[in-house]
């Protein structure tokens, strides 16, 4: 769906982005992780041509960006921004119908495709006819992610998209974000400097640091086949928690019959807060958990 | 009581002029305004996109905003003359600094988040400014506008200097008058006028931001429809055009005695006195009314023509002093004295020439003629109390306030303080009245004619009468405000009807009756 090739990018004497490439497969989720001054936001950045690489190619599709108008490139690729971005003098209904008008589309299309974003994303109807001040945090993200997929971009790219929201409604606005069908087909690349939320939003991380990408590869690579010192060092902190969160429950115990979603770090959640009332009726205990996972990691 | 009655009958009177005057100012007001406009908000924006230029562009419209604004209309006749154009000008460049602020702060203020999402999205730079940055600037260029509209009424009055018409024919008519109803038929309008402007265009401000659109279709059209009241004067072609201060336009022994004795018709327009010698002088004017011994008589090379009927009294020049402050200092009337007859009207035509167009201070202007006239003593540095001399605001007064300093100075032991530059008569003269001041030097036929405003059989039984009108005043002085009437300078700084010399001997015109039949002939 993306290739990007060489791309280089200067900012005065400064190197933003320096001589990277990579590519993002159809449907697949891509998240830049890095620290702030990386050159992750630069990189999502070319790829709508909000910024100009110094050299390299991007090619969307198999274009080469470069041949297109950027607005008409633009209105084809989702674009959520970390502080939303919503206008403050359009009310919510017209700040989501902002690229289906530049696309020209009928008023009872825009409508019905509105209704429809605002059932799945859990916006009360009602909200459409106020400002975005009038909101609370979760319901802007969630217009904003509403504005991005109006016109069923198959491509998304998001900046921070969760970074404006406190800790609570992080966690479960991802949550939520990774239920929705609409996103599920989707092409995204996210930019994120948050480590806990790459592993959870991603199929495959990109993490860059001073403008080159340090590893490119699902969590688990990352985690246990680091292909650097800087990799290695970049999660320890997190390591035990990132580890139990990504390996699976079948697959340190492929006797179990739990399914594919829960990992490992969930099993253990439930066994130490038993009161949430989702301990299933399978024997395992704490120290078998661990041993097991040990025995995995050996492996 | 009696003032309001006055007033309401004088805009009565004067109903059709108030208008015409008003229609002017709105007229002034929106045409620089609209200019104001079209140039200030695109600049506006783009010094937004080009932060490192703005401080300069905001630097020079402050800079503009700085020169006083008669100074700025006389800078301008050289270049554009006089009349509406240099005033529409000079309100422009006034009118730039308050939107060309606002239009910067309220773009550069909108929040980048909302713009990188607007471009992300795909709209262009058109729409980015048009549905975003403007919308969202709206309210703080629109109270640059407003500011701007506001201050412009206010200066617009000034046009009145430099013949473009306006309110301000009223108030400068009225302040040299003496006239307080003429000052308030062109102040209250002119209040009035800023305050509906000011909130016709806040309406438009609290419109719905989405309508804005709707703005930009109705602000035009207003301030177009109401600068059209204002159609610009045409252009008098061939004829010859009369320059008058709007002292003069209203005065029996000025404009209305020169209709009515001599039967003048000529096309008029109202001027500053503080322009208008230069703008005959550059041809834009070609008779103008002037003081008999005006220095800028010698400096343009400009001619008095013979005022054959003798509708211009005499203006003989003499200090009035306080009767209260010549009791307490009975010395100070001899020494006072001692300039009376001593300077005729060619003196003080020299004298005000070296002031005003060689400009040399009136102080050793004063000081060399003392000298020269062996008046001059040194000054005591008494400290016997203190005499406060008043002067108009123009370099004849400004000497004879310096000559009476040195001339109590060197005389007494009594100290001196100079207030020079107190307007026009009506100023001078309250300042007088209210013990602000205690003597300045005024002239006969002011104080008959502005300031006791005697019956018309009086004025016509001692018009042309120098003693007559000296005695008269004299003694009205005495009675009404206890203020006594020195003995007379000696020159006689009158009206007069002034011409460029070439024009004059080229078409053969001595005297006032001379001009009328030309203008008859044509």
């Amino acid at each position: 769906m993306i290739t990007a090739q060489n791309l280089i990018k200067h900012f005065g004497t400064a190197t933003a982005v320096n001589n990277i490439s990579f590519e993002v497969k159809e449907g697949e989720n891509l998240v830049l992780l890095g620290t702030s001054g990386c050159g992750k936001t630069t990189t999502l950045r070319m790829i709508n041509r909000l910024i100009e690489p110094d050299s390299g190619t991007v090619f969307v599709n198999g274009t080469d960006i470069r041949t297109q108008q950027p607005e008409v490139l633009r209105r084809g690729i989702g674009y959520v921004l970390q502080n939303h971005g919503l206008f403050p003098h359009y009310t919510v209904a017209e700040n989501i119908a902002i690229v289906p008008r530049l696309l020209k589309w009928a008023d009872q299309d825009i409508r019905k495709r509105a209704d429809e974003l605002f059932q799945k994303l859990n916006l009360d109807a009602s909200l459409a006819g106020q400002y975005p001040a009038a909101l609370s945090g979760g319901q802007q993200q969630r217009v904003g992610l509403a504005r991005s997929l109006m016109v069923n971009p198959p491509l998304l790219l998001m900046d921070e998209p969760f970074g404006a929201l406190d800790n609570l409604t992080r966690i479960s606005i991802r949550k939520e974000f990774r239920a929705l069908d609409e996103l599920v087909k989707k092409t995204i690349v996210m930019v994120t400097h948050d480590v806990q939320e790459a592993f959870e939003m991603g199929d495959r991380i990109c993490l860059m640091d001073k403008g080159e990408i340090k590893q490119i590869g699902t969590p688990e690579e990352l985690l246990f086949k680091p292909a650097n010192d800087f990799v290695r060092g970049f999660f320890d902190e997190q390591r035990l928690q990132l580890e139990l969160r990504s390996v699976l429950l079948k697959e340190v115990f492929p006797e179990s019959d739990a399914s594919s979603e829960v990992s490992v770090w969930d099993r253990m959640d439930a066994l130490l807060h038993p009161e949430n009332g989702n301990l299933p009726a399978d024997d395992i205990r704490i120290g078998d958990l661990m041993r097991a996972f040990e025995t995995y990691k050996r492996k | 009581m009696e003032q309001t009655t006055g007033f309401w009958q004088f805009i009565a009177q004067q109903s059709d002029k108030l208008w015409s005057q008003t229609l002017a100012h709105v007229g002034l007001t929106l045409i620089s305004l609209i200019i104001a406009i079209l140039i200030a908000v695109p600049l506006g924006i783009w010094i937004a996109r080009k932060q490192r230029i703005a401080g300069a562009v905001l630097g020079f419209a402050g800079v503009l905003q700085t020169i006083p604004s008669i100074a700025l209309l006389g800078i301008m006749i050289p270049f554009l003359g006089i009349g509406p154009k240099p005033a529409i000008l000079a309100l422009f460049l006034y009118a730039l600094l308050p939107i060309i602020r606002n239009t910067y702060t309220g773009i550069s203020g909108v929040n980048a988040a909302v713009i990188d999402a607007a471009r992300g999205m795909g709209m262009s730079n058109w729409q980015i400014l048009t549905k975003v940055e403007l919308p969202l600037a709206f309210p703080v260029l629109m109270a640059g506008i407003r500011t701007a509209t506001v201050i412009n009424v206010g200066v617009a009055t000034l046009a009145a200097y430099i013949a473009a018409g306006g309110l301000g024919e009223f108030i400068f008519g009225g302040i040299a008058l003496n006239n307080s109803n003429m000052i308030l038929a062109g102040a209250i309008p002119a209040a009035l006028l800023a305050i509906l402007l000011d909130f016709l265009l806040s309406l438009l401000q609290r419109v719905n931001l989405k309508r804005v659109r709707v703005t930009y279709v109705i602000l035009p059209f207003i301030l177009v429809t109401m600068s059209s009241f204002y159609l610009l004067p045409t252009q008098i072609g061939g004829r010859m055009l009369g320059g008058f201060t709007p002292e003069f336009m209203g005065r029996q022994d000025g404009y209305l005695g020169l209709k009515k004795v001599y039967h003048l018709g000529i096309e008029t327009v109202v001027i500053s006195d503080a322009v208008m010698y230069k703008a005959a002088f550059e041809k834009k004017l070609d008779v103008i009314s002037g003081y008999s011994t005006d220095g800028r008589l010698k400096a343009f090379n400009l001619i008095t023509l013979v005022d054959d009927r003798h509708i211009f009294p005499p203006y003989y020049a003499a200090p009035i002093v306080r009767q209260a402050v010549l009791d307490k200092h009975p010395e100070l009337e001899a020494i006072l004295n001692q300039l009376a007859g001593v300077i005729n009207d060619s003196t003080m035509t020299a004298l005000n020439y070296k002031v005003d167009e060689l400009k040399q201070s009136p102080e050793k202007v004063a000081m060399d003629f003392m000298r020269s006239r062996h008046l001059y003593r040194p000054a005591r540095n008494g400290s016997g109390g203190t005499i406060r001399i008043g002067s108009k605001i123009f370099g004849e007064q400004y000497i004879l306030a310096q000559m009476y300093k040195i001339l109590i100075n060197g005389n007494s032991e009594l100290q001196v303080e100079t207030k020079t530059g107190l307007g026009g008569t009506k100023i001078c003269f309250d300042a007088l009245t209210n013990n602000q001041i205690d003597f300045y030097p005024e002239y006969t036929g002011t104080g008959f004619l502005v300031l006791l405003q005697p019956d018309e059989q009086t004025t016509k039984k001692l018009g042309g009468d120098t003693d007559g009108v000296y005695r008269y005043v004299s003694q009205q002085f005495n009675e009404k405000y206890q203020i006594k009437w020195l003995k007379p300078i000696g020159f006689n700084n009158t009206y007069a009807l002034m011409m460029r010399r070439e024009q004059a001997q080229s078409l053969q015109i001595k005297s006032i009756t001379d001009l009328t039949k030309h203008l008859n002939k044509n």
